[in-house]
């Protein structure tokens, strides 16, 4: 399932879905073009060879270096990378999709970049998504109810991106 | 006039209309299980929405573990579901041998094996009474307490903690067991094992908890695994899943060898196994009675699983491994492991950059699935059986909220 067969039919199914694989890794993963996440992950779900019918988790990862000295050695540039991890309850096999987005909408420092939302294919994307946007602050288009899940809604900043300052004070109370 | 006004029915109609009134329910009631807000949208008696508001106990873990090593995140796993902190210990441990291609030695399995079942059984101890406390019956409650004392007891002896144990670690387990703790603890099981008939009695087959539970919040399979939901809450719904016989290969390895059938509801009957009281009439696969039952299975199946580990654990001979560094450096790469924890499948996300400190950490916990099909689950039901729903979930919110 996990082999080039199966990834030679989705791209069959989705062209210019699949940018890139790593086959090699622990968890070996297909990385999908942002804007077809949502064309890919209703394949995923639907096709009866696959049936992903179950989506674990998504996770956002900041690749950002705040210090110039280690980021010119990172070897890679500033990105935010969401990762899906599905699960098919049939088959009893994983899969993970990967996808690169901008840290920021154009450039624009607090403009969070944009992605089509999946809670269309699952339904539990809903709150998933919500905390994404929360915590790392990527913009879910197409996400029914999309506002702040564990902060309170006044908050102000995506604390799990690599450069964010904890605020001075919140409603009297010291930050810092 | 007044006699006009009194025969005319519209009037009397329009005294007895009933408007939609808000209700807020938390985040201090205490059948929410914890800081759980939920504001229902009522007509009468009946919800019409309900939406949960969750976030109150948000300790940023995800954030903490990008800043420290990753066998000193161990106390912040504790602190995720802490009713069952082994086997949150359990789930981050494996996750980063699974990066370090770290294999612990065969008697850290096994007693790994033993403490995590244990600790299952503690945690459906917790939610069985509680479960009752819901549903406004007390004495099941004190029961339950009575012997998961005595398992802490157990782990208290073992690791020197009662909640917040950091026992297994990555790399294996801080320290043995203590001489003469094995015997000690079939000594609980063969105390034990009767008083599961007791709990029968108290709750499972009550015929106010049946009346209770029984045909309320069904939740299908299909809706269930669309809403990625997970352990007895799938299971109830007869959805055949158990990470520990279908999950990944480190940790099925861990079961290896090891005898068990998974609490499912199959072609109308549960495992035959053991003797259980027989499912009520009104029940139907999916409601809260099946939840609580596919539970009440568990503890009995954890149970065995002890016992089978105690043989294994006493027949291996060496040392128990000594767990990594706690500077160790963790290598290039990232990972995904889920666990089946006794709330269900929590799973660990790692991501390594050849430091000793984690790039990102990320921790996928059951209850927040299993909490976010609630509004799906009360659409329609009465005001009293929203407890009964929200605790059959059986959900813990330090799990939730992070």
């Amino acid at each position: 399932m996990r082999g080039p067969a199966f990834l030679e039919s989705l791209e069959a199914a989705v062209p210019g879905g699949v940018v890139g694989t790593n086959l090699e890794a622990i968890d070996p993963w297909v990385e999908v073009a942002p804007q077809a996440i949502a064309e890919v992950s209703r394949w995923l779900h639907d096709a009866p060879e696959t049936a992903f019918d179950s989506l674990q988790c998504i996770t956002a990862v900041d690749w950002f270096e705040p210090d110039p000295k280690k980021a010119a050695k990172a070897g890679w540039e500033p990105h935010v990378e969401l990762v899906y991890h599905l699960w098919s309850t049939r088959a009893r096999v994983s899969l993970v999709l990967k996808t690169k987005l901008p840290r920021w909408k154009d450039g624009q420092p607090g403009q969070c970049p944009e992605i089509p939302s999946v809670v269309g294919v699952w339904r539990t994307a809903d709150w998933h998504e919500r905390e994404v946007f929360d915590l790392s602050g990527v913009q879910f288009v197409g996400h029914p109810d999309l506002r702040r899940i564990l902060c309170p809604e006044d908050w102000e900043g995506y604390p799990l991106r690599k450069d964010y300052e904890m605020p001075l004070e919140y409603h009297g109370i010291r930050g810092r | 006039m007044s006699q006009v006004i009194d025969d005319d029915p519209r009037i009397i109609e329009f005294d007895v209309r009933t408007d939609e009134m808000l209700v807020n329910m938390g985040p201090q009631h205490p059948s929410t299980h914890g800081v759980l807000r939920l504001v229902l949208r009522t007509d009468g008696e009946v919800v019409s929405e309900i939406e949960p508001h969750i976030g109150y106990l948000h300790r940023c873990a995800e954030k903490i573990g990008e800043n420290i090593s990753a066998r000193q995140f161990i106390p912040y796993t504790d602190r995720m579901d802490y009713l069952a902190a082994m086997n949150m210990n359990l789930g981050w441990s494996l996750a980063v041998e699974k990066l370090m291609r770290h294999q612990v030695t065969e008697k850290a399995r096994h007693l790994r094996v033993l403490i995590s079942e244990l600790s299952r059984i503690a945690s459906h101890l917790v939610g069985m009474g509680a479960y009752g406390l819901d549903l406004g019956t007390f004495s099941p409650f004190l029961y339950a307490f009575r012997e998961r004392e005595k398992i802490l007891d157990l782990f208290e002896e073992a690791c020197g903690a009662r909640l917040t144990y950091s026992y297994i670690t990555v790399g294996g387990l801080t320290a043995d067991l203590p001489p003469g703790w094995l015997a000690r603890c079939e000594d609980f099981l063969n105390q034990f094992e009767p008083v599961i008939r007791e709990y029968h009695t108290l709750l499972t087959t009550n015929a106010i908890f049946v009346k209770r539970t029984a045909s309320i919040g069904v939740l299908s399979p299909e809706l269930a695994i669309n809403y990625g939901c997970s352990g007895p809450v799938l299971r109830g719904s007869g959805v055949d899943q158990d990470m520990r016989r279908d999950g990944e290969s480190i940790y099925t390895a861990m079961y290896d060898g090891y005898a068990f059938e998974v609490a499912v509801m199959k072609d109308g009957h549960y495992p035959r196994d053991h003797v259980y009281p027989a499912v009520p009439h009104d029940a139907v696969l999916g409601d809260c009675w099946h939840r609580f039952f596919v539970r009440m299975l568990e503890v009995v199946q954890s149970m065995d699983l002890v016992r089978q580990a105690i043989d294994r654990y006493s027949a291996c001979k060496g040392p128990l491994g000594e767990p990594v560094k706690v500077a160790e450096k963790i290598p290039v790469g990232d990972v995904y492991l889920e666990t089946e924890c006794p709330k269900g499948q929590m799973g660990f996300y790692l991501v390594g950059n050849g430091t000793a400190i984690p790039w990102r950490v990320r921790a996928r916990s059951s209850s927040f699935s299993n909490l976010s099909v609630l509004a799906e689950l009360c659409h329609g039901c009465l005001i009293a059986d929203v407890p009964a729903i929200v605790g059959s979930l059986d959900i813990v919110m330090g799990e939730i909220d992070r």
